[in-house]
């Protein structure tokens, strides 16, 4: 101990003292500061193109997804709009087989009700033309019979013997 | 005023070749150079091991000249590369003279109405004669004048400070330069500040309060790293062995300690809380002296440990000379060699421990309240 304190020297611990503090104000403001400082931005920038890095993926990630679930969307609705074509497809094949089914009944109903009406007319016709002959054939065979006065005694005989007079 | 005569202090370097090869290899080896005489006769070799120790102990020594080495022609001793350093006495005024003036202790400096002498390393107030009076122990009695000189170590000091104020503040500018990317020197330095911020400050002090230490202690790490490796260098500088230089420094660390500390910090001493009233009033002196402990132990670590590794390095050169034969003498080398990688290891090891306890006082210094678990 007496050693250490023989060795001691005041002048160089003022020295040494004035040296250290000054020292260590010089490098403060010319040193110590501005490189802390920078390697502090440094980090902050580092970390901060990090966060940036990752949102852009977060947010890639995103658009991603994003674009995935507006093909999903269109799919489908391209699905729903074939599906409605579809349908609308079959509805309208089954309209029109509905509509030519009644228009060709309508028709047929038509052409039957045509037929008929030409029908009773022919047979109208038919019935007054068959008239007509059985007038005529009669007419003829009326004045063939009745060319004799026997003839047309035995008739009168005949239509008198039909009817009853009874009755 | 200040006549500081340099040049006259300058030997002349082209001497016996022999001698200066011995010295070369010395300044190459040795933190400084061992002035050995040439002689291996037997009966010399308690002399040469006096010199020897006497010789790290000067080393160990702070010096108020500076010189690469010295050798012995005849009776005379000649000094290589030697510059006189600034001598700055208080003695009822300021006196400044170079330390050239003193001739190794050799010559007495007369300035004003005093007389001053270099003794041991110590400069005493003398009579014109240069006498040195003795008390029982063989200890100079003189009076001693206040002595503020720029001694080698002060020198060194200076040095190492503008050149960490030049590398640091580069460094600094070389991102506003580089887009915030260092440059340079910078490049191997950077990665040390961010680790003693990141591995030392943070984990120490906490994320909250770090930042107003950071300053002192990248600072201090930074200087007491380069003061141990120039130790290691062939300059003969051993300026973070010195009691004085740790001293100052432990003195920072206490007083930032106890100046910026927090009620929490005073009531672990003062009251410890959670205890019973008998332990609070028998912790509380435990706890105060532990305030004083703390950074003493930083001063005696540093202190020890560089100057242990000194006079282990130099004592086994020394075993170069002693051994002078080529078994011993290139075993003690390559022990030597070992060592220098050791210290060169410890240099940054003792810069770290340094800074790492600093930090761990601080932290207690502002560790924030929390509940009574202790």
């Amino acid at each position: 101990m007496e050693k250490l304190l023989g060795e001691f020297s005041f002048g160089l611990f003022i020295w040494q003292t004035l040296i250290v503090v000054a020292l260590i104000f010089l490098l403060r403001k010319f040193a110590w500061k501005p490189i802390l400082s920078t390697i502090n931005e440094r980090e902050e920038g580092i970390r901060s193109a990090m966060d940036a890095a990752e949102e852009a993926r977060q947010e890639m990630q995103n658009l991603q997804a994003d674009n995935e679930r507006i093909l999903k969307e269109a799919r489908a609705e391209r699905e729903s709009l074939l599906k409605e074509a579809r349908v609308l497809r079959q509805k309208m094949i089954d309209d029109a087989k509905e509509d030519a089914k009644v228009q060709s009944e309508q028709l047929l109903e038509q052409a039957r009700k045509a037929i008929e009406s030409e029908k009773q007319v022919a047979i109208t016709s038919l019935k007054n033309e068959v008239a007509d002959l059985s007038i005529q054939i009669a007419e003829k065979l009326t004045k063939e019979q009745l060319s004799s006065d026997k003839k047309q005694t035995e008739l009168v005989q005949k239509l008198l013997k039909d009817v009853d007079l009874n009755a | 005023m200040q006549r500081f005569n340099y040049n006259d202090s300058i030997t002349s370097k082209t001497k016996q070749l022999k001698h200066l090869l011995h010295v070369f290899f010395s300044v190459l080896l040795a933190s400084n150079v061992f002035a050995v005489s040439e002689s291996n006769a037997p009966e010399k070799k308690g002399s040469l091991k006096d010199e020897i120790k006497a010789y790290i102990q000067h080393h160990l020594k702070d010096s108020h000249d500076f010189y690469l080495g010295s050798y012995k022609e005849g009776d005379k001793k000649k000094y290589i590369g030697y510059i006189g350093l600034p001598i700055i006495l208080w003695d009822n005024g300021l006196v400044v003279f170079s330390s050239s003036k003193f001739k190794h202790g050799k010559a007495v400096v007369q300035r004003g109405d005093g007389y001053y002498k270099l003794y041991h390393g110590k400069i005493y107030k003398t009579d014109a004669a240069g006498t040195i009076n003795y008390d029982d122990a063989h200890h100079a009695t003189n009076e001693k004048p206040l002595d503020l000189s720029m001694t080698k170590s002060v020198m060194t000091m200076l040095l190492t400070a503008l050149l960490m104020f030049f590398l640091f503040r580069s460094l600094a500018q070389s991102y506003g330069k580089n887009k915030g990317i260092a440059a340079g020197i910078g490049r191997f330095f950077e990665p040390i500040i961010l680790y003693v911020r990141d591995d030392i400050a943070i984990p120490n002090i906490g994320e909250k309060h770090y930042g107003r230490y950071m300053s002192f202690l990248l600072t201090v790490f930074f200087f007491i790293w380069f003061l141990n490796l120039l130790g290691l260098t062939p300059l003969g500088i051993n300026v973070t062995g010195n009691i004085a230089i740790t001293f100052g420094l432990a003195l920072i660390t206490f007083l930032l300690t106890n100046l910026t500390a927090n009620k929490n910090y005073w009531a672990h001493i003062f009251w410890m809380p959670g205890v019973p009233v008998l332990m609070k009033i028998v912790l509380m002196p435990i706890e105060l002296l532990g305030v004083f402990i703390k950074p003493f132990s930083l001063l005696i670590r540093l202190y020890a440990n560089m100057q242990a590794g000194h006079i282990v390095l130099m004592s086994l050169i020394g075993l170069m000379f002693i051994f002078n034969n080529w078994l011993g003498s290139s075993l003690s080398f390559v022990l030597a060699f070992a060592i220098s990688i050791i210290e060169l290891l410890v240099a940054a090891l003792q810069a770290y421990i340094f800074t790492m306890l600093s930090a761990l006082y601080f932290g207690f210094a502002v560790e924030e309240h929390h509940d009574e678990a202790h």
